[in-house]
C-alpha cells in the first residue's frame, strides 16, 4: 500500500493488545539467567529474565522501555518460548527476525504462525530490529552474556 | 503556499531551488523536518559539483597541467570564500577536513596530546553532540595526564555560566570545547561571552557550529573563537568535507594529525619536516569536488544572506513556540531564550519510534532517537529518546501546523 493505510496494518489490533498485554511484563523474584539488550540508536532498552529447569525455559518475563514494536516482540516471545531448549528459542528468533525483514510469512506451525504477526514490518525496514532486540536479550541471557543490543 | 512576509526572503523561489523538495513520499508532498542531521541540496550546489566533475577535474596540488591548476584554483578559492563566510583573518587558518568530527578529533590529537600539557583539563558540557564528547573522553582515557570536565546544563536548557566560572577558577582547564547550537534543545550559545571567560582563565576554546553556523551569521573574529568546526552537509552542500578554523598561532605550533602526501616539505627515510598549515592537516587527496559543492553553498546562502535565513528562522521557531504547546500530551525538551529551528520533545503515551513511523507515512521527516546526545537526555530524564524537528531555509509555517495536526492524529490513533 502506498499510503498512511498500512500504519494500521503494522499496528494492528493484536500487535497493540501485545504490547499492552501485561501477562509477561516485570522482573520475577528469582530467576536463572537474564541479560540486557540495548539499542543505542534509539535509546530501547529490553531486560529479559529467564527461568530454567533442566535445558528448558520454564519462564521467561521482560521489562521492556521501547517502541510497540519492541513490547510486543518480547510478549510474543515470553508466550512463546516456555518449553523450549537454548537451542530451539535461538531458531526461533533467528525466524522472528527473518519474517520480519523478508515479508515472508510462515504458517509451518502455530508458534510461526503467531510470528508472522510481523511480516509487515518489512515494509518499514528501520523497525527491523525493534522486532529483534528482545530475541537478541534472550539468545544473550541463555548464553551467560550479560548485554547486547540489536545491531 | 505560505510564506513569511519579508521582502528580501522569496520562499516559494528558495523552495524550488531544492529539487528533492518536490518529491513524494508514500503518496505525499514530502515535509522535510530533519535538516539538523543533513540537509537537502539546492541546484546551484549539484550543478556546481556536476560541473567540476564534467570539465574542470584533476587531483589538486601536484599537477603542473591545465586541469590540475584548474582544480587546485578551485579548492583554494573554496577555502577563501569559507575564511570570508566565517570571518576569518586569512585563508590559511581555514583546514579542510572530511566533517566536524573529524575536524574536532583533530583538535583533540594534535592541540590535545601536542599542546596541551599533564595536569590540564578539557571542559566539555552535558549537552554536547558526541562528536564533541567522545574525542575528549579518548583524550582523557589516552593516559597523558589530560583530564575532562563537563559544565552544567540548567533545566532551561542554557550552559550554566556560573558552573562555568566555576570550573575555570583553577586556572587548570587548558581548553573548553562548546556547542555553538545544542542539536537537540536547540539552545544558541553565548559563543563571544563564554571566549572572553575561557580567555580570562587562560584557556583556549573550540566551538562545535555544526548547527549553528547553518542558522546564524558566524564570525569567529568578533567572537574571538581559537578553533571553530562545521560540516557542509548541514549547510546545503555535500556530505564528506567539514571545517576547522584555527587561529593561525596555534595552527602553526600544532604538530601534524595525519600523516602522507600533501602534509609534508620534505621527505627523506630518516625523517620529515612538514608543511605550514593548513596543508600540514591535509593530508592525502582532499574532498576536492565536495569543496567546490561547499563553495557553492556558502555563495548561496550568502546570495540569500545569512541575516535573513536567521529572520526567517526566528520567526519559524516563534510559530512553532506557539503552536507545538498546544498539541495536548506534548513537552519540548529545553526552553532557552536563545534557540535556532530545533525541537525535540517527547509525546505522553507515544513512543518517538511509533511517532516517526506514522508521521513518515504522512509524508514527514522528524527523527527519532537520542540524536547522538545521550548524556543529554540522561539529563533530562527522557533516556528511551526522544522525536525532534528540526527546521532548514525551506521550511515553511504550513509545514509546522502539518506536524502539529499529524502528532494530534497520532496520538488519538496510539491512545
Amino acid at each position: 500500500m502506498n499510503d498512511a493505510g498500512d500504519i494500521a496494518d503494522l499496528y494492528s489490533k493484536t500487535l497493540r493488545e501485545l504490547a499492552r498485554d501485561p501477562a509477561h511484563k516485570g522482573r520475577p523474584e528469582a530467576f536463572d539467567a537474564t541479560a540486557r539488550g540495548d539499542n543505542p540508536m534509539c535509546g530501547d532498552r529490553v531486560d529479559i529474565y529467564v527461568s530454567l529447569e533442566g535445558d528448558r525455559i520454564r519462564e521467561a518475563r521482560h521489562v521492556a522501555r521501547g517502541c510497540e514494536i519492541c513490547q510486543a516482540s518480547a510478549s510474543l516471545l515470553a508466550g512463546l518460548v516456555p518449553g523450549k531448549t537454548r537451542a530451539e528459542s535461538s531458531a526461533l528468533g533467528q525466524r522472528a527476525g527473518e519474517i520480519a525483514k523478508s515479508g515472508i510469512g510462515d504458517d509451518g506451525s502455530e508458534e510461526l504462525r503467531r510470528l508472522s504477526l510481523f511480516t509487515v514490518v518489512h515494509k518499514f525496514p528501520s523497525r527491523v530490529k525493534c522486532v529483534t532486540l528482545a530475541w537478541n536479550a534472550l539468545d544473550a541471557a541463555l548464553s551467560g552474556v550479560k548485554e547486547t543490543s540489536s545491531e | 503556499m505560505d510564506t513569511i512576509a519579508t521582502p528580501i526572503f522569496d520562499l516559494t523561489r528558495i523552495r524550488r531551488d531544492f529539487p528533492i523538495l518536490a518529491t513524494k513520499v508514500h503518496g505525499k508532498p514530502l515535509t522535510f523536518l530533519d535538516s539538523g542531521a543533513s540537509a537537502q541540496k539546492p541546484r546551484a550546489v549539484i550543478e556546481a559539483m556536476t560541473r567540476s566533475m564534467e570539465t574542470a577535474y584533476a587531483n589538486v596540488h601536484r599537477g603542473a597541467y591545465h586541469l590540475s591548476e584548474t582544480a587546485t584554483e578551485s579548492y583554494e578559492a573554496a577555502r577563501v570564500a569559507t575564511q570570508r563566510f566565517l570571518g576569518a583573518a586569512e585563508a590559511e587558518e581555514i583546514v579542510f577536513t572530511s566533517n566536524s568530527t573529524a575536524a574536532i578529533n583533530l583538535v583533540a590529537h594534535s592541540y590535545g596530546r601536542g599542546v596541551m600539557q599533564p595536569g590540564q583539563f578539557v571542559l566539555t558540557s552535558e549537552m554536547e553532540h558526541h562528536a564533541n564528547l567522545v574525542p575528549w573522553q579518548m583524550l582523557r582515557d589516552a593516559n597523558i595526564g589530560i583530564g575532562l570536565r563537563y559544565v552544567r546544563v540548567t533545566e532551561r536548557g542554557e550552559i550554566d555560566l556560573n558552573d562555568l566560572a566555576a570550573k575555570l577558577a583553577d586556572g587548570k582547564v587548558g581548553l573548553v570545547a562548546i556547542t555553538h547550537m545544542s542539536n537537540v534543545l536547540g539552545t544558541v550559545t553565548p559563543a563571544a561571552q563564554i571566549a572572553r571567560m575561557t580567555h580570562e582563565a587562560g584557556a583556549k576554546v573550540l566551538f562545535d557550529g555544526s548547527q549553528a553556523a547553518v542558522h546564524r551569521h558566524v564570525d569567529v573574529t568578533a567572537i574571538d573563537a581559537d578553533f571553530y568546526v562545521f560540516t557542509a552537509h548541514k549547510l546545503y552542500g555535500p556530505t564528506g568535507i567539514g571545517v576547522l578554523y584555527g587561529k593561525r598561532k596555534l595552527l602553526d605550533a600544532m604538530p601534524p594529525f595525519l600523516g602522507g602526501g600533501d602534509m609534508i616539505e620534505s621527505v627523506t627515510l630518516e625523517r620529515t619536516t612538514y608543511a605550514a598549515a593548513p596543508a600540514r592537516f591535509e593530508a592525502g587527496t582532499p574532498p576536492i569536488i565536495e569543496a567546490v559543492g561547499l563553495h557553492a553553498a556558502i555563495d548561496y546562502v550568502t546570495n540569500i544572506g545569512m541575516p535573513a535565513i536567521e529572520a526567517h528562522e526566528r520567526a519559524l521557531v516563534d510559530h512553532a513556540m506557539a503552536v507545538l504547546p498546544q498539541v495536548e500530551g506534548l513537552r519540548i525538551i529545553g526552553g532557552a531564550q536563545d534557540r535556532g529551528g530545533v525541537f525535540a520533545f517527547s509525546l505522553d503515551g507515544v513512543h518517538p519510534h511509533d511517532l516517526s513511523t506514522f508521521l513518515d507515512r504522512h509524508g514527514i521527516a522528524v527523527r527519532a532517537g537520542r540524536h547522538c546526545a545521550e548524556p543529554l537526555h540522561t539529563r533530562f530524564g527522557v533516556e528511551g529518546g526522544t522525536t525532534r524537528a528540526s527546521f532548514g531555509l525551506y521550511t515553511t509555517p504550513g509545514e509546522i501546523d502539518l506536524l502539529a495536526q499529524k502528532i494530534t492524529e497520532a496520538r488519538r490513533f496510539f491512545a
